[in-house]
């Protein structure tokens, strides 16, 4: 939101990628110095990033080497998160198990958004195939999105990918409905018409005014999708259709403390710690996100932190 | 005599509801002519909205259709065109103006990229030029502070604002015909004269002729040259405007005529209401539709449906007793 000061020249070449890049960063960085909660999550968010890609190499024992003398030790100096069962080091998996994580949920956000978006979008112009792809999507969402990822598991057999295939399939169908939904019932709104009365057409009516419209809800969702395909990944793990045992998942790792829970309640606490905070921090990202999308909204926060 | 613009001949709209057939629009006729501002009154429900949008060939189609008829403007009939040439003439040949200034403009778009869009699509400007024009057009419309304006997005703008933004983006690509869809139905008193004045300003300046749809007497008085009386989607009587204030010949014109104030009428006296309810339109009445509110009604009227009859120059009447219709009695 930096002031325009010359919108003639300003607005002649569309900025480059990298300059609007810069801007929104600004804008974010802006909005986190004046958020408090919002700034926690986006450093919770970038610490996770940071232990997915170096995770690795910031692990101090390897992490799947079993140590059978050292099985079920509580938190130590030696052992930040103490041991599992076969004597392996909850911390260092437990950070290995971020990447896995985090990209189960960035994939089958990015996929199920961009694929469920477009889709809706389209066939809220095309009656007959709007009737034929909302029965198939009223077919995927009849079932349980575990139960429906078990089946589609157990179908094309696990490993990472297809994991985040099936989640993907379900969280397409949930998107579908819900932006179809609205772009029905923006496309009967005054705007929508007045648009069309200037000579505007479809194609440009659907990414220029009603996306925008749409993107908020679409955040919001993606947010969801994000916080709910972590945990689905670790469910199947948990349930022993997601990836083998030895690699380090948190829904893995939960899963392989829920037999010891009395003598390591350690070993599911820590991993499912790490789950409920990023969760969390996602879902307040997208809330943040959603107050600054509107520009109602925003009018409002940008007076109330001046006043 | 100014050439004509807009030929409506013989339109038929209908929606199929489930309640049934509704004749939203019964076969009519009317003409406007260039420069001139021509207004279609009644009721809600009469069909004169649906008019306006069956011009704009926005009718949404199903329910709506569009079942017969013809509307030529500057010649070309434009039902017959294809969906790409009628988009090309919407918003740079006909503007129009609806009903609500408040959700007319897309909330989530700045004035600028709002009034800029129909200059790229029609005159194919730049970005740049696109702008530079907006303000022009901001200023056109008198809102000041155009640049600072332009930034702004609607809900920091007033009714009267928006709507001026409105008449700004319909006017941008100097269109022969705006179309005001009860444009000021929705603005407290004051302003709606404002913005009456400004569409009259604006539109005599290019020559552009303006069809008003009101159900706002007073608006039709001030401010058209001719008018038409829609009731039950069908035309009732047009004529020159001061014509239909002097001499109104169909019943319902004098029936709505009675029942507004007038500054030569007595002090005191009480006005008309027309009495009985607009009929369901999916189930009219035999013969006029104006029948059951009708006081001239003879035994004919319930049989027969009179046709818009030419009674003198300039005056199309549908009513077997226009003769003896008169707003005094």
């Amino acid at each position: 939101m930096a002031a325009i000061t010359d919108p003639a020249t300003e607005w002649e070449l569309a900025p480059p990628m990298s300059a609007r890049l810069r801007g929104s960063l600004g804008a974010t960085y802006r909005a986190a110095r004046r958020d408090k909660v919002l700034a926690a999550s986006i450093t919770v968010l970038l610490i996770g990033l940071f232990l997915a890609f170096f995770a690795p190499t910031l692990a101090r024992t390897d992490y799947e080497r079993t140590d059978p003398v050292n099985r079920l030790l509580g938190p130590s100096t030696d052992h930040w998160f103490g041991t599992d069962n076969w004597g392996r080091d909850v911390f260092d998996r437990t950070i290995v198990g971020t990447r896995l994580s985090f990209l189960v949920g960035v994939s089958v956000t990015v996929v199920s958004t961009v694929i469920g978006v477009s889709v809706a979008l389209v066939i809220s112009y095309f009656r007959l195939l709007d009737s034929i792809i909302m029965r198939v999507v009223d077919g995927f969402l009849a079932f349980p999105t575990i139960l429906l990822a078990l089946a589609l598991i157990s179908l094309i057999g696990p490993s990472v990918g297809n994991i985040i295939i099936a989640l993907s399939v379900t969280a397409t169908a949930g998107k579908i409905r819900l932006v179809r939904g609205a772009v029905l019932s923006l496309r009967e709104s005054t705007y929508v018409e007045a648009a069309r009365a200037v000579g505007v057409p479809v194609p440009r009516i659907l990414m220029l005014h009603v996306l925008p419209n749409i993107v908020s809800i679409i955040i919001v969702q993606a947010t969801f999708t994000l916080a709910g395909a972590i945990l689905a990944e670790a469910s199947l793990s948990f349930l022993g259709a997601g990836v083998p045992e030895y690699v380090p998942s948190w829904g893995n790792i939960i899963a392989t403390g829920q037999g010891y829970m009395q003598v390591g309640f350690h070993i599911s606490f820590f991993p499912g710690l790490f789950l409920t905070i990023t969760v969390l921090a996602v879902v307040l990202i997208g809330d943040s996100i959603r107050d600054h999308l509107d520009p109602k909204l925003r009018g409002r926060l940008k007076t109330t932190a001046h006043s | 005599m100014a050439e004509v613009l807009l030929k409506v001949k013989n339109l038929s709209t209908l929606f199929r509801t489930e309640g049934g057939v509704v004749k939203a629009v019964d076969n009519i006729s009317f003409e406007v002519r260039a420069g001139e501002t021509f207004a279609l009154v009644g009721e809600s429900g009469c069909g004169k909205s649906v008019t306006a949008l069956s011009i704009m060939r926005l009718i949404p189609t199903p329910p709506g259709e569009i079942t017969s008829g013809t509307v030529e403007f500057d010649g070309i009939d434009l039902l017959k065109l294809r969906n790409r040439e009628m988009r090309a003439i919407r918003g740079s040949k006909i503007g129009m103006i609806f009903q609500e200034p408040m959700s007319s403009l897309n909330p989530v778009l700045t004035i600028q990229s709002q009034l800029a869009e129909p200059l790229k699509i029609h005159m194919k400007l730049s970005s740049g030029a696109a702008n530079d024009r907006a303000e022009e057009l901001v200023n056109m419309v008198g809102i000041p502070d155009a640049r600072a304006r332009l930034q702004q997005y609607p809900h920091e703008l007033s009714g009267g604002q928006r709507q001026r933004i409105m008449i700004a983006m319909a006017m941008s690509c100097a269109p022969r015909l705006l179309i005001a869809d009860e444009a000021t139905t929705a603005l407290d008193v004051t302003i709606q004269a404002q913005i009456l004045d400004l569409m009259q300003d604006v539109t005599e300046q290019s020559g552009t002729s303006l069809l008003i749809i009101t159900h706002n007497l007073g608006i039709v008085a001030r401010y058209a040259d001719r008018v038409a009386v829609m009731y039950a989607g069908k035309l009732r009587e047009v004529s020159d405007a001061s014509d239909m204030y002097a001499e109104p010949q169909h019943p319902y014109t004098v029936g709505l005529l009675r029942s507004v104030p007038r500054l030569d009428s007595d002090k005191g006296a009480p006005l008309t209401p027309i009495a009985g309810e607009i009929p369901d339109l999916t189930d009219l009445p035999d013969g006029c539709a104006f029948n059951p509110r009708c006081l001239w009604a003879v035994e004919r009227c319930f049989t027969d449906d009179p046709e818009l009859e030419e009674i003198s120059t300039g005056k199309r009447v549908a009513c077997f007793e226009h003769a003896s219709v008169s707003l005094h009695d």
